[in-house]
């Protein structure tokens, strides 16, 4: 009989602290609960639940409670696009906002042996790394370093590195913009995704330099601005940038352009 | 008065939770690489390590102790402390948000931390009084703060050093800790009557 008792007087004890805990802590639950605002859920669904960061927020739910909150736009979420945007206004009772889907879009044509190294690079494969080492293993200053921090940054899968530079893959491309975040040489660039002709340099570098080291740099000319009829393509620190809210997408710039760098989007 | 001096003194440095006992080092390791962090961790365990020692102190006197069941207090302990935790956790999202905001990420990482842990079950090995208990889990939970914080400044200066390439993150990190805790074994000698 003792030695039963030894054996049940724990269990019984263990049993009963365990139900009062339980208790504790469902009456807890109960007393304690908070009442959320049901949009916050809403709207989270309608979100593309990727958590890639690419509005600011630390995640889709983060966003979603800034959304009815009313500290973030019914369109903030880029990834989801107008669609997403249309729902999200729609329970929030707005009209839908106008918005523009946007692409990653890499401003460097310059692949391996047609923008020359100025060092063999054999450190960690990340781009910041190498950044910081004289500003990368390429002449150019400007141009894409190549070792995928975008690609592994990319919450979609949309970039790889192709040779020897970023290539993104426009129909996985969600136009997030975290990769614009990550490189280290803000070579990245959002445009929009209807835009026809775009540009593939940002070397700010004078004609005489860019030709020394890449034969795919901007060199400055002012042919395409010429050439360009609406006014969208202007030399800016000699380098070609376009207003993509002016371009009409004649394609004549990219036509004369003797460095063959604007690129005329032919599958829209 | 000067047994209170004598605990806090005893806890926070000279058997200091971190380099001396090497109770929680895995949150020491884990959440010290910012100072902010290392706070806000700092912080959540003094809340939770205070009032652990005392709840445990009532179930190991009160519950335990009649039914001559001391040696289970380790599991009784880590039940009673995992469900306090959940208990804290909600009781301040509901009333006290600011606090939930900054200390909430930081809380069910502790539900059975072993300082915790290792608070409550040295103050039943210490035969404490429940005011001792209480001041003895707020004092170490105190040199727990102390030493994270420490050690996150160290860590923000290792960042920027160029170890030898073995030694480079976690090994150097052990080290830098070793050598932290050799420090505080400068303390060890001090007695007090």
């Amino acid at each position: 009989m003792d030695r039963f008792l030894e054996i049940l007087s724990p269990a019984l004890v263990f049993a009963a602290l365990g139900i009062l805990m339980g208790i504790l802590l469902a009456v807890a639950g109960r007393v304690f609960s908070i009442k959320k605002d049901e949009r916050i859920e809403k709207v989270a669904e309608c979100l593309p639940g990727a958590n890639c960061g690419g509005c600011g927020y630390a995640g889709c739910a983060a966003l979603a409670e800034a959304i009815v909150k009313g500290e973030a736009k019914t369109s903030a979420c880029s990834v989801g696009g107008p669609e997403a945007a249309g729902k999200i206004a729609e329970i929030m009772g707005l009209e839908a906002e106008e918005t523009v889907p946007m692409l990653a879009h890499v401003t460097c044509a310059g692949k391996c042996g047609i923008s020359k190294k100025k060092f063999i690079y054999s450190g960690a494969a990340d781009c910041a790394a190498a950044e910081r080492l004289g500003r990368g293993d390429k002449v150019c200053p400007d141009g894409c370093i190549g070792l995928g921090t975008c690609v592994a940054h990319c919450p979609f899968e949309a970039l790889s590195i192709r040779d020897g530079i970023a290539y993104v893959d426009e129909t996985k491309c969600r136009g997030c913009g975290v990769c614009v975040t990550f490189c280290p040489k803000n070579v990245i660039k959002l445009v929009p995704k209807t835009s026809p002709v775009r540009m593939r340099c940002v070397s700010t570098d004078g004609g005489k330099a860019v030709r020394s080291y890449c034969e795919a740099g901007c060199i400055g000319c002012k042919i395409c601005e010429k050439a360009c009829e609406v006014g969208a393509v202007k030399v800016v620190n000699n380098v070609a940038v376009i207003d993509h809210s002016k371009c009409v997408g004649c394609g004549k710039c990219a036509e004369k352009c003797p460095r063959g760098i604007l690129e005329v989007v032919t599958e829209l | 008065m000067s047994n209170v001096f004598l605990i806090m003194f005893t806890a926070i440095l000279t058997e200091n939770f971190i380099f001396a006992k090497f109770y929680g080092i895995c949150p020491f390791l884990g959440v010290s690489d910012k100072p902010s962090t290392a706070l806000g961790m700092g912080m959540a365990v003094t809340f939770v390590m205070t009032m652990s020692s005392a709840a445990t102190y009532a179930v190991y006197h009160y519950l335990l102790a009649p039914f001559g069941l001391e040696y289970l207090k380790t599991v009784a302990f880590i039940l009673v402390i995992a469900s306090l935790v959940q208990f804290i956790e909600m009781f301040l999202q509901k009333y006290v948000p600011a606090l939930y905001s900054s200390l909430g990420i930081y809380l069910p990482l502790i539900t059975t931390n072993c300082a915790v842990l290792g608070a409550a079950l040295v103050n039943i090995q210490n035969g404490n009084s429940f005011g001792d208990s209480v001041l003895f889990g707020f004092a170490s939970a105190l040199g727990f703060t102390m030493a994270i914080v420490v050690f996150a400044g160290v860590r923000a200066r290792m960042q920027f050093s160029e170890p030898p390439k073995a030694f480079k993150g976690f090994p150097i990190l052990l080290i830098a800790a070793g050598l932290a805790a050799m420090a505080f074994s400068g303390f060890s000698g001090m007695k007090f009557n």
